[in-house]
């Protein structure tokens, strides 16, 4: 008795199932209202983002007829300039170092203030953090040519160095590898600095205390505990700076001579100037193949830090 | 013996730490504050040493015409792409923070990804599209890249703040009978509104900013605020760009920054009326 009641009730619940999905009455939190508030952002993503880098996939297989025509004639002629022409490997190399030396500066020099901020017992925290994000709303541009008023000719170390009589002729420090350098550094710096910052907050004080407390020197207690817990934040920092320098265009652009030039500039030139397109769509590829396999090298020894943490925690 | 010697280590190592700090605040902030004293330099030449106190680099910029064009046409970009990236950043992440549905971990993955390609792709990616279907270069594809490389930060910022306001009142609105849309607008939004204005601000200077990207997608002719300061400078550096670039940090400080302290003074009288909710 109980027994078919139960299963007579079973059935009156699938019909009214049923019955739901022939009026076809949406559920609260139904997949295809999902679908519907994604779709502005999922259309402009498909199109603006994946479609272009498919085409312009395509296109590095074009052949490249006179500046601006190309064909639609399949070819590998590309890809073959591109492997044998040591010119453009030498430039995927400096690009590579210069973003490396770049990311591996804001490391150390970002570590510091990210741990004096979090250690501090500084009443006014919060304005050292937010002086570290003004800098994300003056133009990048504004930024980059402002290094020209210290490093300059007639900038400020010149300007000094000129009348306390230490030079005669002003010094050339512009318009090489290491104004870049430092220009990048300058961008990139906040990056890293909160990147580490937002690790450090995510550290269980009591550990250090703990730590301490077992006999641990303030330098002893950074170094087993604050630094190796700190570490995902400061790789996170490390890949982010080494990533946006080595796509950069506008630093070498200002504070670089022609030699100074980047990966970013060859593909803006051989575009905009040569207007080679196939070749540009190649050198394109080429940078966000190399970039994005930092990127997945990154995400990869992330996931396993995370597992480590996860057994740990 | 040994303890007192570890303490002055400590001190030390802590002295050294707060020292490279002052150095990374003063090497951030150096060129800026340099760049402002000299727009006010009344030397003919963009740089020191200080002749005198002088606003006629202002001055000649207002009398810029391609300067405050330009200027115009970034505001206008900018303007409209913070609106624009707000609404649809915010329902992408409304629906990412409540709905489960397929493909919901590759969308919030593929969503972050214009943050992280460097900008010369993004630009020739879209160039090299619009040239393959024979399109030309118009306003409305450079807005629309302007939104695309503001979403990620936009919805990664709503849905911050959405994972903290919880389903239930939401709920309790639809259950007494209010339809989806007003359930959002009455309940949703308003706890939303900080990550709304943070992120329109955000999106806004993402925009005015923009340099690289803009760079390939401007139609023929037109000159958004940073490209207009790049070819200035190919020419020379006259004091007249360090007035330009005073004049845009204070719009590019200014206004997050009043923005901001609106926002707090609005939470603290709403604080006020509300009962005592869990800190964070």
């Amino acid at each position: 008795m109980k027994q078919s009641s139960l299963r007579e009730h079973k059935r009156l619940e699938e019909g009214a199932y049923i019955r739901v999905r022939m009026n076809n009455r949406w559920t609260l939190y139904d997949p295809r209202l999902a679908w519907m508030l994604v779709a502005p952002v999922l259309l402009l993503l498909i199109f603006f983002l994946v479609l272009p880098i498919a085409v312009m996939a395509a296109y590095t297989f074009f052949t490249f007829v006179t500046a601006g025509v190309e064909t639609s004639a399949l070819t590998t002629a590309n890809w073959q300039e591109f492997f044998t022409d040591s010119y453009y490997s030498g430039f995927l190399l400096k690009t590579l170092r210069v973003g490396a030396i770049t990311a591996l500066l804001c490391g150390v020099l970002g570590y510091f203030p990210a741990y004096f901020i979090w250690a501090t017992s500084f009443k006014h925290k919060w304005l050292l953090l937010l002086l570290l994000i003004v800098p994300f709303w003056i133009s990048f541009t504004i930024r980059t040519f402002s290094w020209i008023n210290i490093l300059g000719e007639q900038g400020v170390i010149n300007v000094a160095l000129l009348k306390m009589g230490i030079i005669n002729e002003p010094l050339q420090m512009l318009y090489n590898e290491g104004a870049v350098i430092l220009g990048l550094l300058h961008f990139l710096l906040p990056y890293m600095i909160l990147n580490v910052y937002v690790s450090l907050e995510g550290i269980d004080r009591t550990l250090i205390a703990a730590a301490r407390s077992m006999g641990c020197t303030s330098a002893q207690a950074f170094r087993e505990v604050t630094l190796p817990l700190s570490l995902p934040g400061l790789a996170a920092g490390l890949l982010l700076c080494f990533v946006l320098a080595a796509g950069s265009y506008v630093t070498p652009q200002l504070l670089g001579s022609g030699r100074d030039a980047l990966f970013g500039n060859l593909i803006y030139d051989t575009i905009m100037g040569e207007l080679n397109w196939p070749m540009g769509a190649t050198l394109s590829i080429v940078l966000f193949v190399v970039l994005g396999f930092f990127a997945a090298i990154y995400t990869r020894y992330m996931g396993m830090s995370q597992i480590v943490k996860g057994l740990a925690g | 013996m040994s303890g007192t010697r570890r303490k002055e280590e400590g001190r030390w190592a802590w002295r050294l730490t707060g020292f490279v700090t002052l150095c990374v605040y003063i090497f951030m902030f150096a060129p800026i504050v340099a760049t402002v004293i000299l727009s006010f330099n009344a030397s003919m030449f963009g740089g020191f040493p200080m002749t005198g106190f002088s606003l006629q680099w202002y001055a000649k910029l207002m009398n810029n015409d391609a300067v405050l064009t330009a200027f115009r046409t970034s505001l206008w970009i900018a303007l409209v792409t913070a609106v624009a990236t707000t609404a649809i950043g915010v329902v992408t992440a409304f629906a990412l923070v409540r709905f489960e549905f397929p493909g919901k971990q590759a969308l919030s993955t593929l969503v972050i990804l214009p943050a992280l390609v460097p900008e010369t792709i993004l630009g020739v990616g879209l160039l090299v599209l619009i040239k393959a279907i024979d399109q030309p270069r118009t306003m409305l594809l450079l807005v629309l890249g302007h939104i695309l490389l503001a979403v990620p930060y936009v919805v990664l910022i709503a849905q911050a703040r959405m994972v903290g306001i919880r389903r239930v009142y939401e709920e309790a609105a639809l259950s007494l009978g209010a339809s989806r849309f007003s359930s959002f607008r009455e309940i949703t939004l308003p706890l939303l509104i900080p990550a709304v204005v943070g992120g329109a601000l955000l999106a806004f200077t993402i925009s005015f900013d923009n340099t690289s990207a803009s760079l390939f997608w401007r139609p023929a002719g037109v000159e958004t605020m940073p490209t207009q300061i790049l070819s200035m400078l190919k020419i020379s550096i006259s004091p007249e760009i360090n007035a330009l670039g005073t004049v845009m940090i204070l719009v590019t400080v200014g206004i997050p920054l009043v923005g901001g302290l609106i926002l707090q003074s609005l939470t603290k009288l709403k604080r006020r009326g509300e009962p005592k909710e869990e800190v964070r």
